[in-house]
């Protein structure tokens, strides 16, 4: 066997891999949707009075971040149909994902939270603000610009982690270049052709993520 | 537990303080930091606190803003209880509720400001008025811009605080607490963290407020020939307990109490 590249099966599988690029990308935004609101729940969780619920969701976290994602997208969608919960892989593969990038994630709110000083919090005391106002109006956009470069590293690592979810049968990107290559034999194009198109996202995406960061700071005045 | 019925459910008759403190304790641990004060400021009257530090003297301010809660006693304001509520008859410790209801009497400057970054002089003036009056943008944005030629901050309206120096940060920070409307103003070292050269800006605006408005304050300061200048009355705290108290030219060129002494004498030589 040696290195015989085919261009013309490069241009004929290109289509469909591209194709399978736009679930990819569907199956990195529905979960990153996921995991940004549910990571929020989860790091405000955590800073309640209520010791119980903060215990619960303090393990629940290091649960979900010590064990692989694979196993945990294998769970939904395997083990859940036992307790008669039967869903689609796609379905099962979002909400595993996106639960696996809210533990991340609510690791990273907390820490841009825990960066807004206690000065901000008396100050919305002296001003009568209620709990929630000084959250939606005072730490929490405080909180979005520190927590933006780690948020963006997380938006990367689910596009990267998509893949894990072709073993359950969803169709993305890998997916398609496994099929490619049962169909053919020829698995050298589908394979170098997927690594060619998360480069050329994940590049682009870490580059705009450190632009948007500073774009962020300054349209919230800060510095 | 405390027996609260020593404690009036309100404070009545003709001559109600504005401010009440009564035999109030406020303990870290095994260390009280406050022992069993007892303290009434009159509506319109302008008290300083001073003291070594570690005296308790910003405890004072930070329990009436009920940033700290305290372990014995009971604060009133405007005759109400604030740290208490009446239930049954009884007084029970103060609901969030509660809380907020008192709380809005009341306004705080900070030694560090806490002007919120990522709004403008303007917006962090409009804030509470907005959000915790319900106040109209309109009405508020007026109010505010009053509030921020007062403090000769209205050129300035449109910037963030990261672009003000010190002293205009706090004047800000003033405008802020007063779009507000408190009946009591505390004022905790506001001079604390600023250049020299900007205190005279910050200090001005108060004594314009002292002179011009009747107000009720309570100001905890390191500066004492202002503290003795505006000041209707004189607090000297040590150890959790004021001890002495009265009018600034008798504090100040009087002292009674072998403490007081040293602490001014000390204060002096510093300069």
């Amino acid at each position: 066997m040696g290195f015989h590249w085919k261009w013309d099966f490069t241009w004929e599988i290109l289509p469909r891999l591209l194709e399978a690029t736009l679930n990819t990308l569907i199956a990195a935004g529905a979960g990153y949707a996921i995991a940004i609101v549910l990571g929020l729940v989860l790091a405000l969780a955590q800073r309640t009075p209520y010791r119980a619920l903060t215990f619960v969701v303090r393990e629940f976290v290091e649960f979900i971040r010590s064990t692989p994602l694979i196993l945990q997208i294998f769970f939904v969608f395997y083990v859940g149909p036992q307790f008669g919960v039967r869903m689609s892989p796609w379905t099962s593969g979002m909400i595993a994902i996106g639960l696996h990038y809210s533990a991340y994630l609510s690791e990273v709110y907390r820490g841009g939270l825990n960066s807004v000083g206690k000065g901000q919090w008396e100050a919305c005391t002296a001003l009568n603000m209620s709990t929630r106002q000084a959250y939606t109006r005072i730490i929490i956009p405080q909180a979005v610009p520190p927590a933006l470069a780690g948020m963006g590293n997380y938006l990367v690592g689910i596009f990267k982690d998509t893949p894990m979810l072709s073993v359950i049968g969803v169709a993305e990107l890998m997916h398609t270049a496994n099929a490619i290559g049962s169909e053919s034999y020829r698995f050298l194009e589908p394979y170098t052709l997927v690594g060619v198109i998360f480069l050329a996202i994940s590049l682009p995406a870490a580059g705009f993520i450190r632009v948007f960061e500073t774009y962020v700071r300054r349209k919230l005045g800060l510095k | 537990m405390e027996d609260m019925s020593q404690y009036p459910l309100e404070l009545t008759g003709d001559d109600i303080p504005m401010v009440r403190f009564m035999n109030v304790t406020k303990r870290y641990g095994k260390l009280t930091v406050l022992d069993r004060l007892n303290l009434d400021v009159a509506t319109g009257e302008m008290v300083t606190v001073i003291g070594p530090s570690g005296s308790g003297k910003t405890t004072v301010l930070r329990m009436l803003m009920t940033l700290e809660t305290i372990n014995e006693g009971v604060i009133y304001v405007d005759g109400k209880p604030l740290t208490h509520m009446e239930k049954n008859g009884a007084l029970v410790p103060a609901s969030p509720k509660h809380l907020r209801m008192m709380r809005s009497q009341i306004g705080m400057c900070f030694q560090h400001f806490n002007l919120f970054p990522h709004m403008t002089a303007l917006e962090n003036c409009m804030e509470g008025p907005v959000q915790v009056l319900g106040m109209s943008k309109q009405e508020a944005r007026k109010r505010s811009e009053d509030l921020l030629d007062l403090v000769g901050m209205i050129e300035k309206k449109d910037q963030h605080p990261s672009r003000l120096s010190g002293g205009q940060q706090q004047r800000v920070a003033i405008a802020r607490a007063l779009a507000m409307r408190p009946k009591v103003m505390l004022f905790d070292e506001v001079t604390s963290a600023l250049d020299p050269e900007v205190i005279g800006e910050v200090t001005n605006v108060i004594r314009d407020l002292v002179n011009k408005h009747n107000l009720t304050m309570l100001m905890v300061t390191h500066q004492m020939g202002f503290a003795k200048d505006i000041s209707d009355r004189i607090c000297f705290f040590f150890d959790g307990s004021i001890e002495e108290q009265g009018a600034p030219d008798a504090l100040f060129g009087n002292p009674q109490r072998e403490r007081t002494q040293q602490f001014l004498s000390a204060v002096k030589e510093a300069g």
